[in-house]
């Protein structure tokens, strides 16, 4: 099974702070990480792997840097990568993203499975799995914690839903956006890691994949930002500043005057 | 399309480079310079105080759809057979949208037997219903479920379409807009219309809730938005409310690659926390898995249910399906009550939206008091006994 892994460098959101009254982002310290969501992708895959045999590419859009996070990839066993960077994707919404995603899935030759996170930690859209399905015309099942079955033509997977879990038979090729439950990443191999530091990220910019600047990026994108700032603080705030047990019997006198919690039934 | 410098108005004092959340921008000869990491959100655009940088205008050509579109819909999702709470809360804020632009609001319904419902969302506000019944859509399948919906979306042409964020229709939505060719925006928490240019002013956290975004899409319709549920407000049933039933044929040859083999509903404890009016998170605090008997018999006494923070799950004392967080379920409660939690960023994210938030945390720098309606400072195994015995008391 030949199986593409999408994979995006992202800023360690932990950090990203907006000052509430510079409205400036603070940024001390700042990693770039693999998005952790696609950590379970990388682990998915290897699984797989290991279960039907194969091989696993990782392909990511992003800056050079991003380099780094598909030579993380290949210390974890991947097989190879594939950089799509270009001045021309900066600004990207989802929509650009998937048409640079599609063109290059389509330079790897295809897949029989592609994965992808459930979202990437800074916009937390997890709008590209599908919108790259729907783009290359594949069937896809979104937010995947498991699988059942694995053979040459389909996977029978779990679907996690608000309510419960469907068990879903998805012919390939296809696509799927994994979950947390479908495994924690294990620790890259010594071996990988030896292979990692020597290999050379093969990248391609937009016109090797046949796209023009207006098909990607910024230019190329339906959504635009306007406007950026602080969360605001909803509502009042209070310190209840009792000993512990009259602040327990207060707090619940306050929501019941609030009418948060009702009294009857 | 790229981040203008002006060199001569550039006085090289970085502070766009210590705003840029992307590690974009540098400075050489004393004035700043962007590389390829440059996202163009802006941020710098703001903070510069020598009004050095811009945006070059996006010059993208309306495709004229905007011209032609009309119509506030939205997608009542149901699952079997029955409408989420968020079905009438998109009514309720599709309903104010409609007002705004003067159109109509209408709502589409997919599924096999459902016709059924078609009542209730008149009740809710919708004027149209949309209604395709077909054993085809039994079973939710991204791929047929979205090709019925971008046929009814070319065909009667939106100017705005709204879904819940749920996993039906994060799942759904995102292949919907790629097929119809048009932005999405995310779990908005936020959405309102510019009259004057009949925008859809779309507001949702990004960058793990540390920042909030407005996000339009000036050249493609519709303007589609997925809407995290318990957010917008439901609007006034008017019971017994008619309207129009648009049956919708699913064409002979329309069918899905994939198939739901099985449904199975979360038995037992229920973890659907997305719905949830209270949640009761327990955290490391708690110390020790024992614990969460405190936290559910909070749950249960108040009729809600049981989340955890990653701490708590890590530590092996419940199921990760109760987290809540970035990695987690997001929530948005009437009522959220921390014990135990410290409030970690990626914790927030997903529960800051809860509509009232009580927090117990010993430590009273811990970050949950940031957001806390109500915070204690105190030892959660004194304080909750405390909550747990003034109701029983109150209820009598
Ligand atoms: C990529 C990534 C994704 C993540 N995703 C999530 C996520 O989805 N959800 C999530 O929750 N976390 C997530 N985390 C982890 C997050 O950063 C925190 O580590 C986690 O939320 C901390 O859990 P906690 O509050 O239970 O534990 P701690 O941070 O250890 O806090 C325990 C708190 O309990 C208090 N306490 C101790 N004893 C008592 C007592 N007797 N009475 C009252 N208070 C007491 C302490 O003062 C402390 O503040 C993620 C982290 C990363 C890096
Ligand atoms: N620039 C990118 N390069 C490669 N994969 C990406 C990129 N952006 C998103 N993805 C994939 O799509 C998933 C969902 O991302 P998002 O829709 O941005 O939340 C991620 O977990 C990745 O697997």
């Amino acid at each position: 099974m030949k199986i593409i892994v999408c994979l995006k460098q992202v800023p360690d959101t932990a950090h990203v702070k907006l000052d509430p009254v510079t409205h400036t982002l603070k940024r001390e310290g700042v990693a770039a990480i693999i998005n952790p969501f696609d950590l379970f992708a990388l682990e998915a895959a290897l699984r797989l792997r290991e279960q039907v045999g194969g091989a696993i590419h990782v392909l990511s859009m992003g800056p050079p840097q991003a380099a780094e996070a598909i030579k993380e990839a290949i210390g974890y066993g991947v097989d190879e990568g594939l950089l799509l960077s270009d001045r021309a994707f900066a600004g990207a919404d989802t929509w650009a993203t998937t048409a640079a995603l599609a063109a290059g899935v389509r330079r790897m030759g295809g897949a029989d499975l592609i994965i992808c996170g459930k979202q990437a930690v800074d916009g937390d859209t997890a709008q590209v799995g599908p919108g790259l399905a729907m783009r290359l015309g594949l069937p896809q099942v979104a937010f995947v914690k498991g699988w059942r079955e694995v053979a040459a033509g389909h996977l029978v997977v779990e679907r996690q839903m608000d309510d419960g879990v469907d068990v879903v038979r998805l012919p390939l090729p296809g696509l799927i956006t994994v979950v947390r439950e479908v495994g924690e990443p294990r620790p890259p191999s010594l071996k990988g890691k030896m292979r990692a530091k020597k290999y050379e990220v093969p990248m391609a910019g937009a016109a090797v994949l046949g796209l023009t600047e207006a098909q990607v990026g910024l230019a190329g994108s339906f959504t635009q930002v306007v406007e950026v700032f602080a969360p605001q603080a909803s509502g009042q705030r209070q310190m209840i500043e009792a000993p512990a047990q009259e602040a327990g019997r207060l707090v619940v006198d306050y929501l019941v005057r609030d009418q948060i919690i009702r009294l009857g039934s | 399309m790229a981040l203008l410098i002006d060199k001569d108005k550039c006085t090289g004092c970085g502070a766009c480079l210590d705003a840029c959340p992307f590690d974009a921008l540098s400075l050489v000869d004393d004035k700043a310079q962007v590389s390829e990491a440059c996202t163009l959100c802006g941020t710098c655009v703001e903070v510069c105080p020598e009004g050095a940088l811009s945006l070059e205008e996006v010059t993208r050509a309306a495709d004229g759809r905007a011209a032609f579109s009309r119509g506030v819909w939205v997608f009542a999702e149901q699952r079997d057979g029955a409408l989420p709470e968020v079905v009438a809360e998109l009514l309720g804020q599709g309903g104010r949208l409609a007002a705004d632009l003067g159109v109509d609001l209408s709502a589409v319904l997919l599924g096999q037997g459902v016709a059924g419902l078609a009542g209730e969302l008149f009740a809710l506000g919708a004027q149209t219903v949309y209604l395709a019944d077909d054993p085809r859509l039994r079973h939710f399948n991204d791929d047929i479920y979205a090709e019925v919906l971008a046929r009814l979306i070319a065909l009667h042409r939106p100017e705005v379409l709204l879904a819940g964020a749920t996993a039906l229709g994060r799942s759904l939505i995102p292949r919907v807009a790629t097929a119809a060719a048009t932005g999405l925006t995310a779990d908005c928490t936020g959405l309102a219309i510019d009259k004057e240019r009949r925008l859809l002013l779309q507001t949702r956290p990004a960058f793990g809730g540390n920042i909030m975004a407005t996000i339009i899409c000036p050249q493609a319709r519709p303007q589609m938005a997925t809407v995290r549920p318990r957010v917008m407000k439901k609007g006034q049933r008017q019971e017994g409310a008619t309207g129009r039933l648009v049956t919708v044929e699913v064409a002979p040859d329309q069918d899905s690659a994939t198939q739901v083999l099985e449904v199975v509903r979360a038995v037992g404890e229920q973890v659907n926390l997305t719905a949830a009016e209270v949640v009761v998170v327990g955290g490391r605090g708690l110390g020790k898995p024992e614990g969460f008997d405190l936290v559910r018999e909070m749950a249960n006494t108040l009729g809600g249910v049981v989340g955890a923070t990653r701490g708590a799950v890590d530590a092996g004392w419940i199921g990760h399906a109760h987290q809540v967080g970035q990695t987690g379920r997001t929530i948005g409660p009437k009522l959220y009550i921390g014990l135990g939690v410290s409030g970690a960023v990626q914790h927030l994210v997903g529960m800051q939206s809860s509509e009232v938030i009580v927090a117990v945390n010993s430590d009273s720098h811990a970050p949950i008091f940031q957001v806390a309606t109500y915070g204690i400072v105190g030892d959660l195994y004194e304080v909750a006994p405390a909550m747990l015995a003034r109701l029983k008391e109150l209820r009598g």
